[in-house]
């Protein structure tokens, strides 16, 4: 495993290229795009303002520079780099930019939800979308781009509006059985449309494209209900994340449950790996303080960590949460199929330095990562079943079926890994700081053996 | 306290009543004591005060004591004067009297004595009465106080469920009163939402009036030159026709992911019938040999549902509604045959594992046991025989005595045991002869062979000399054929012979035996002296153990030479060897 030097960033804006060969950073005002094999700077743009966002279009030719206080959106091309692009949103706000699955048209949520604004690089159009709802998930594309649902809220009831992302055509349009839409996601093969209630009822819905409602689910009542929602890459299997710390998956046949994951403090799951996060002061190796100490005062607090497997049953730490808080931090709320759909990692907020990876074949528990400190971020390889996830120190865990490794990230100033991103190859990874960033090469011949 | 004062000696007059009555009652015997010591004193009094008889009341005395006798119920003794008027009385029955009086006396003192034994008896049962009146009275009071105390804990048990009944009520009241809360609070957070909103979505829609009366000036876009489509094409008008075709697309989508699901659905249903029917077939072979063994009714069945079963195979195909339901009936019916019979072995397994168990306990006390039994036995046996012999030892002794008994007895069994020898001689004599006779045989057998022999050493002497003489083969084939023909048919029939003889049973072994020696003599190949060597040694092994046989198998023996050559013709398969085999066997015997 090779690690990269440090660049910059800000905002933690740092994207690659949908085709994998670019990597576009945002420092400032200014945006660097590199090559991702050799990280030289290509192309360098400056911005008029602080960018809030910055997203590439589906082609990787354009990359969107969004700077919501001001209410502006810029567009650079990759190919022409005299070719520029700003759209003003003027007065009436911006809060949220993305592209269209096209990249053609740019599609911006002005703000207190007023409208969307959609407008295209090619004919200079402008449409409107009134109603939009400000929700969880309000607006998803289909994976092949077709299809763009929207969640809208008129006359105190919740619709749902299918586009045709072609020409923006009002393909559909109905009413949701809900009482607080909060979200909808597209299933990976566009047929079914998944949408869910807030967090004070239960309840997920099942459209079909054409607007027919398939199914609706609801494990219980009076009590807070789904908190996350996830589809598995094969379209196969829902899974539903909720306050009562278990994940349902729904199966794509009857859309009935199959099966209920369940997050107790103690695992007496003796099939079961608990891999637990042991941490070494790092007196024992002096002679790397010797190096770095004088330089940066952070290394004497960077300590070696490994992994030691427990033997069940095995307590975990429980925050308890106060219940007179809104959104209490209790329930599921991240869920992550792997990319062949065979594993589910899964977090459960009152144990937020745990990380669960569920065998979806086995419906079973197959490993149980603790970790020292809350994680922060996981992400499944987009190639293998590999699991990288950062916890906001200066290492970086991976977990793959084989086994699990921590790996001290080798730069210096302590760098603390905040979040990551798999390049689209599996073969690297895209750590970010807070204000820095590093690449992380995996030598996969050597995972592979 | 004048009244308290006044009020005790009340009370203690009346427990001086008391303990006076109780005293009145436990001391009558006392009194009764009282009364006996009076009769001393009165007696003592005599002397002084006035005598109860004096010389001038003599008569009236008498009389007096007369009636008094009479009133006692002595009337035959009567006390009189000696002589009318006299002082002096008739002894006699005065004594008399006087004794009888003394005997009443005395009887009396002891009722007396007796009675006051039973008094005391009484008094102490009384005492014992009383204590136990006693007793159970604590124990009544006891028993009351526990009543009471019982009652009162129920009491306050029952208190207790009343308050808890009028809190549970309370409670459910307040349930109930939150709940309507709770519904009203939601009802009018649900109202207040909504009014929210709407106010929320008046003001959007305000705003963005405004802001589109404004004409933002800023709202724009500044594109150095429009891009082309991603896909290349040119942007359509919206039209009827591309709605339409925008259906059109979403339909063929949605066909699309059906039709896929549709065929990964057929796929796996295709599979899970493959698995059905091996686990058919698999249920079948399993199930099918088992009725064989176990009864013909369950066989009959199973019978009819392999018919089923292959009838649903051959429709499977046609995968019409009907075989597949007729497939799973019929695996539904094998599945629940195999599950009858999977218990049935199971519970037979676990019968037989407890069986063993137990039975090895009732093995061992049973082989325990069985020795005891044996050995019990011999012991009795033993002491049967040795019972026996005393006795005959005591016979023999007794016998002794008398000589002439014992010589006739001697004679009786010297008798037998000359009769006995005569009988064995007897036997000797005729297995001698039988011997004799089998020697003869044999000795004419190998004169035969030797002539056999020299004869076939002729005969190949000749055949050589042919074919020495001419070595062209068509001279004298006629023979030389005929010849051969006897030599094969001799050859075949001798391993039939061998395996005639390894099938039937070993005691038949000496019959083979004897028509297996001719065999030779006829090929008189090398090989046959050998056996014939070997049957030598056979048959007087055999003859000595079935003597019975012997006289007849000689004539059997020529007879079978000419029935052999005649079935070994007919003798190809192996059935057939069998039963002629049986056949022989009846024509020996």
């Amino acid at each position: 495993m090779n690690f990269s030097e440090v660049f910059k960033q800000s905002n933690q804006l740092c994207k690659v290229s949908p085709d994998g060969k670019y990597l576009a950073t945002c420092v400032q005002y200014r945006l660097v795009v590199r090559d991702v094999e050799t990280l030289q700077i290509l192309q360098l743009y400056t911005c008029l303002d602080q960018i809030s966002n910055m997203d590439w279009s589906s082609d990787s030719l354009f990359i969107l520079c969004a700077m919501y206080k001001r209410g502006l959106v810029q567009v650079w091309s990759l190919e022409q780099p005299d070719w520029h692009c700003k759209i003003d949103e003027g007065s009436i706000g911006l809060v949220s930019s993305r592209w269209s699955p096209d990249g053609r048209h740019i599609l911006n949520t002005t703000e207190f939800h007023l409208r969307v604004t959609v407008w295209s690089l090619c004919t200079k159009a402008v449409s409107y979308i009134k109603y939009p709802k400000a929700c969880q998930k309000g607006i998803d594309f289909s994976r092949d781009g077709c299809y763009m649902a929207l969640a809208e809220r008129r006359d105190c009831k919740d619709f749902v509006s299918v586009f045709v992302c072609d020409d923006w055509h009002l393909l559909r349009h109905f009413e949701t059985e809900t009482q607080d839409l909060a979200g909808l996601e597209w299933s990976p093969n566009g047929c079914v449309l998944a949408v869910w209630d807030s967090c004070l009822e239960y309840k997920v819905l099942l459209y079909s494209l054409d607007g027919r409602l398939l199914s609706t689910y609801s494990a219980y009542e009076w009590s807070l209900g789904v908190k996350s929602v996830t589809w598995s890459p094969s379209s196969q299997f829902l899974a539903i994340g909720s306050y009562d710390e278990k994940v349902r998956i729904l199966n794509h046949i009857t859309w009935k449950k199959i099966t209920q994951f369940e997050h107790p403090a103690t695992i007496n799951n003796t099939k079961a790996v608990v891999y637990k996060e042991v941490v070494k002061r790092p007196a024992v190796c002096s002679d790397d303080l010797s190096l770095h100490n004088i330089t940066i005062g952070n290394t004497l607090f960077n300590t070696q960590s490994k992994y030691e497997i427990c033997p069940t049953p095995v307590q975990l730490p429980v925050v308890k949460p106060d219940p007179d808080r809104a959104n209490p931090k209790i329930g599921v709320s991240t869920l992550a199929f792997s990319s062949d759909s065979r594993y589910l990692a899964t977090k459960n907020d009152n144990m937020a330095s745990v990380v669960w990876v569920w065998d979806v074949q086995k419906m079973s528990l197959v490993a149980v990562l603790e970790q020292t400190t809350a994680v922060r971020c996981f992400q499944w390889d987009p190639r293998r079943p590999r699991l990288a996830l950062c916890t906001g120190n200066t290492k970086l865990y991976l977990w793959s079926p084989a086994g699990c490794v921590s790996v001290q990230v080798p730069t210096e100033g302590g760098f603390q890994v905040q979040s990551l991103n798999w390049h689209c190859s599996g073969d690297s990874l895209i750590l970010l700081g807070k204000e820095q960033l590093c690449l992380c090469y995996m030598d996969n011949d050597q995972e592979d053996k | 306290m004048g009244e308290w004062w006044t009020t005790v000696p009340i009370g203690t007059s009346m427990g001086n009543y008391e303990i006076s009555s109780i005293s009145h009652v436990t001391m009558s015997p006392s009194r009764q004591n009282n009364l006996v010591s009076s009769l001393p004193l009165s007696r003592s009094s005599y002397n002084v005060i006035s005598a109860f008889c004096t010389e001038d009341n003599m008569p009236q005395c008498i009389s007096y004591i007369n009636q008094e006798l009479d009133s006692l119920g002595l009337c035959s003794t009567r006390i009189e004067a000696s002589s009318p008027g006299g002082a002096t009385i008739n002894t006699v029955p005065a004594l008399n009297a006087m004794y009888e009086i003394m005997t009443i006396h005395r009887r009396n003192m002891c009722n007396l004595e007796e009675l006051e034994k039973d008094q005391l008896k009484t008094s102490s049962n009384l005492d014992h009465i009383q204590m136990n009146n006693s007793r159970l009275k604590d124990q009544l009071e006891l028993s009351i106080r526990e009543k009471s105390g019982l009652h009162e804990t129920e009491r306050q048990l029952q208190l207790k469920i009343k308050t808890l009944q009028s809190c549970l009520k309370t409670e459910k009241d307040e349930v109930q009163k939150l709940q309507s809360i709770i519904a009203s609070r939601a009802s009018q957070y649900s109202h207040d939402a909504k009014r929210k909103e709407r106010e929320t979505a008046k003001l959007k829609e305000r705003l963005s009036q405004l802001l589109v009366e404004r004409k933002d000036k800023k709202l724009a876009m500044d594109v150095l030159n429009s891009l082309g489509r991603s896909d290349g094409k040119r942007s359509h008008w919206k039209t009827t026709k591309t709605t339409a075709s925008h259906e059109g697309e979403m339909y063929k989508s949605l066909l699309n992911d059906y039709e896929v699901s549709q065929r990964s659905l057929m796929l796996e249903n295709a599979e899970l019938k493959k698995v059905l029917q091996q686990m058919k077939k698999e249920m079948i072979h399993i199930l099918s040999p088992r009725p064989t063994r176990d009864d013909s009714l369950d066989q009959a069945e199973s019978d009819g549902e392999e018919k089923v079963g292959d009838s649903s195979r051959e429709t499977l195909d046609q995968s019409c509604e009907q075989a597949r339901e007729q497939l799973t009936n019929s695996i539904r019916q094998q599945w629940r045959k195999l599950r009858n019979h999977m218990e049935k072995l199971d519970s037979q397994a676990s019968k037989v594992q407890n069986q063993m168990e137990s039975n090895k306990e009732v093995a061992q006390r049973e082989t325990h046991e069985d020795e005891m039994e044996r050995m019990r036995r011999e012991v009795q046996q033993c002491k049967e025989f040795i019972h026996a012999q005393q006795q005959l030892l005591q016979q023999q002794l007794h016998t002794s005595f008398d000589d002439e008994t014992a010589a006739l007895l001697n004679d009786c069994y010297t008798l037998e045991e000359k009769e006995r020898l005569k009988e064995e001689w007897r036997l000797f004599e005729e297995q001698k002869r039988n011997f004799e006779r089998e020697r003869k045989n044999f000795t004419d057998a190998a004169i035969r062979l030797g002539r056999e022999k020299k004869a076939f050493e002729e005969d190949r002497a000749s055949w050589l000399k042919n074919q020495f003489l001419n070595m062209t083969p068509f001279t004298d084939r006629r023979r030389c054929s005929s010849s051969d023909g006897q030599s094969a048919l001799s050859i075949r029939s001798e391993p039939e012979m061998r395996m005639s003889s390894t099938k039937s049973p070993p005691a038949k072994s000496s019959n083979h035996a004897a028509f297996s020696t001719p065999k030779p003599t006829q090929s008189a190949t090398v090989p046959s002296t050998t056996e014939l060597y070997r049957t030598l040694r056979l048959i007087p092994d055999g003859s000595s153990s079935r003597h019975s046989k012997q006289g007849c198998w000689p004539e059997s023996s020529t007879i079978e030479d000419g029935d052999f050559r005649v079935k070994s013709n007919r003798i190809r398969c192996g059935d057939l060897s069998i039963f002629s085999l049986g056949g022989d066997e009846n024509s020996l015997t």
